[in-house]
């Protein structure tokens, strides 16, 4: 598992890595030219340019206090830190137990359908009964593509036509749900963009639906991020969390070549637990978040605490 | 769209237009400023150094700080340097030589291709031409019957050939089909690709080399990180002849807009601005900029108003409104047409200085009063509306009561309908005062 990890995350760690030593260079310095090449570097694979300061006022003091001797002892410190952000993140909360329903939400194209195939997939592997709702009502062919999924890890999946009232399909198919005995419900629900307040209330009539039902601990949000995406990230966890609490992150298309940067803006600065990592296009490409893993595939063995 | 980033640019040039006189370290201070606010907007950072320097070279020239408007030169070399990283001229689709004319869509999963197919399929249609839509996607689930579903909603073609699982093949059949059937414009839509993935790359050229396309469509999320630079850049290579942006509806910086043209030379051709299938504009560099910095777009205003509205209903009302018998009837479908043109809260935004409004005005606060005005009208019969004075006390009673709204509501709609006569009125005396004013309407 951890090799999948690491070669997903290869382009994106290669040219961090490089970045970072590139911005070091040869020079002990501390001055305002390194702190400035070490933004670049951060702000070259997505971390925001307010986590960058962040993190740049952090290295700069950390450095000023430690005077590493060489260039590979300051090389190290900057690792360092960048590590502690990764495994400072909270855990996400695990599965109650009884019945689980799963909302997926996101923006539009994130990947929530896809992913919700491979979690179904991953989940009955080991060993839960799994269900899918189709609240994805309004695109075109997207129960359709639920379905396909549903078969393929031959899971029952409960969808209406198109148009019908998402909340009714979350309500039909918790009572599904419970009827055939599942442990856990994952329901897909349409992309929509945060900025639809119309939409977002569609969210929050289903959420509610799904906590009447269910009960509130039984009850988890998980909201899709794509990594491509750069400084909207932030918009999207912020105005969804205004809609909905949400409980946790799954990030998808980490493989690629500048991303993962957003990664440390999420930990440091939103303070969001991460769930899932998606880095790759096989259903076994969706991994579950370790911190100290993805910290050790993203900056390296050199951090590796054992 | 864009409203951070417009609010942001605004306070620099606000901060810099306060000092009565504008010195180096003055500038000094904007351009960083400026610089922090291009980041934040995800516009690559290659990118921001560039433009940074240039506005920087510029701005820093004798006539610009010894000029009477210091500010106002400053925010022109900007806005110069703006237009200038978004391409310039308006690029528009071409049209092949012969028929069909060949459209190919590609792009990251996700980015927006299926749904841009269907809106560009829409906008070619309604402008007379006839359509064929053809999935080359055949590894995502239900990526072809969404299509399928996509075309038949607006009322486009679709052509598949059931069984085919080869996208070169499948592609070299819809164009024969379309060139069988005489069609003027094929679309290709094809599957979502990661720009690292080489052997998905090798498809992409391989259908591009068998039908050779009149123009290879990139389509990139607006919403895109650093990443849209290294995207456009893998892509380019294989014959990327303008650029689609999706998702510019939302509140992103658009900073990929900015970034992608520079880095590929390629210009942006199309904006992807909401859900619905007309939500697609060609892009404008100078009318974006103009927004981006709150001038406005009124020309993109004005041509939404011509793509939307009947000119038989326009000219109609025209005459109603010079012999004074417009009506409840026509306020109502005056307020129909209105509503075609879109969001509410989007017009504002393209007229200038008023994107500032635009976030006092929540979508559905308007669409919801309109909506209101709408119910209130339609609960009076067709003499009412005709003649709003024989409507008294009872009749106002009834009419709230079938709208489910109050008599005050019906009151003030009574109130404001007669204040837009008098308007009328006097607008037509003004009118022939001032000639030429009857051709504004």
């Amino acid at each position: 598992m951890f090799d999948r990890l690491k070669k997903g995350l290869k382009k994106t760690s290669d040219s961090l890595r490089h970045k970072i030593s590139a911005a070091i260079g040869r020079a002990v310095k501390i001055d305002d030219e390194f702190c400035e090449r070490l933004e670049e570097a951060l702000l070259l694979s997505d971390v925001g340019a307010s986590t960058a300061a962040l993190i740049v006022d952090e290295i700069k003091s950390k450095a000023m206090e430690k005077r590493p001797a060489d260039a590979e002892a300051l090389n190290a410190l900057v690792v360092d830190i960048l590590a502690e952000i990764l495994e400072s993140g909270a855990a996400a909360e695990p599965l109650a137990p009884g019945l689980n329903v799963v909302m997926m939400m996101g923006v539009n194209g994130s990947g929530k359908t896809t992913t919700i195939g491979k979690l179904a997939m991953r989940y009955k592997a080991e060993g839960r009964k799994v269900m899918l709702a189709a609240c994805d009502t309004f695109r075109a062919a997207a129960s359709e593509q639920l379905e396909i999924w549903a078969k393929r890890s031959d899971v029952p999946i409960i969808r209406q036509r198109e148009g019908a009232d998402p909340s009714a399909v979350m309500y039909d198919a918790i009572q599904a749900a419970r009827a055939r005995g599942a442990d856990l419900l994952i329901a897909d629900t349409a992309g929509r963009l945060h900025t639809q307040s119309n939409l977002m209330r569609e969210l929050q009539k289903i959420q509610r639906v799904a906590v009447e039902k269910a009960g509130v601990e039984n009850f988890r949000a998980w909201l899709v991020l794509d990594s491509t995406i750069g400084r909207n990230s932030y918009n999207q966890v912020q105005q969804f969390g205004q809609a909905v609490p949400v409980d946790a992150l799954v990030l998808t298309k980490m493989d690629g070549t500048a991303r993962g940067g957003v990664v440390f803006s999420i930990l440091k600065e939103w303070r969001m637990p991460i769930m899932f990592v998606g880095v790759g296009e096989k259903m076994e490409d969706l991994l579950p978040f370790n911190a100290s893993e993805f910290s050790r595939a993203l900056l390296g063995d050199a951090v590796d605490p054992a | 769209m864009l409203d951070s980033f417009t609010e942001k640019l605004g306070g620099i040039f606000r901060k810099l237009g306060g000092k009565g006189r504008i010195t180096e370290s003055n500038v000094q201070e904007a351009l960083r400023e400026l610089r922090f606010t291009l980041l934040d907007a995800d516009v690559n950072f290659e990118v921001v150094k560039k433009f940074i320097a240039n506005v920087k070279e510029a701005a820093m020239g004798e006539e610009v700080l010894k000029s009477l408007t210091p500010h106002q030169q400053f925010f022109k070399i900007v806005k110069d340097n703006l237009i200038d990283m978004l391409g310039g001229e308006h690029a528009a689709l071409a049209t092949g030589p012969k028929k069909p004319t060949v459209y190919l869509l590609c792009g990251l999963q996700g980015s927006g291709k299926t749904t841009t197919c269907g809106k560009l399929a829409g906008q070619q249609s309604k402008k007379g031409k006839r359509v064929l839509a053809t999935p080359l996607d055949i590894y995502r689930p239900a990526a072809i019957e969404q299509l399928r579903i996509v075309a038949g909603k607006t009322g486009v073609s679709f052509f598949f050939p059931e069984g085919d699982n080869d996208p070169v093949s499948i592609a070299r059949k819809a164009v024969s089909h379309a060139e069988d059937n005489n069609y003027d414009l094929l679309l290709l839509d094809t599957a979502g690709r990661l720009h690292v993935d080489e052997k998905m790359m090798e498809e992409v050229r391989a259908i591009i080399s068998a039908v050779n396309p009149t123009e290879v469509l990139l389509v990139v999320d607006g919403m895109t990180g650093q990443d849209a630079v290294n995207i456009a850049t893998s892509f380019d290579p294989v014959g990327v002849t303008g650029i689609v942006l999706t998702k510019m509806d939302g509140d992103t910086r658009g900073g990929a807009a900015l970034s992608v043209k520079y880095a590929t030379g390629k210009p942006i051709k199309l904006i992807g601005t909401g859900e619905k299938f007309d939500a697609l504009e060609s892009f404008h560099p100078d009318r974006f900029v103009s927004r981006i910095l709150d001038m406005g777009d009124m020309l993109s205003l004005i041509e939404k108003v011509e793509a939307n509205l009947d000119e038989e209903d326009a000219r109609k009302l025209e005459k109603k409104l010079m012999s004074n018998k417009f009506d409840l009837e026509d306020f109502r479908n005056q307020i129909k047409q209105v509503r075609k043109l879109g969001p509410i809260a989007n017009l504002l935004g393209m007229i200038p200085g008023f994107s500032g409004l635009k976030k006092h005005v929540s979508d559905d606060m308007a669409e919801q009063q309109v909506g209101r005005i709408e119910a209130i009208i339609c609960s009076m019969t067709p003499d009412e509306r005709k003649n709003p004075g024989v409507i008294n006390a009872s009749r106002k009673r009834r009419i709230s009561k079938g709208s489910g709204t109050t008599v005050q509501e019906v009151n003030q709609l009574l109130k404001q309908f007669d204040m837009m006569k008098k308007m009328i009125t006097q607008m037509q005396k003004g009118a022939m005062r001032q000639p030429g004013f009857g051709k504004f309407r």
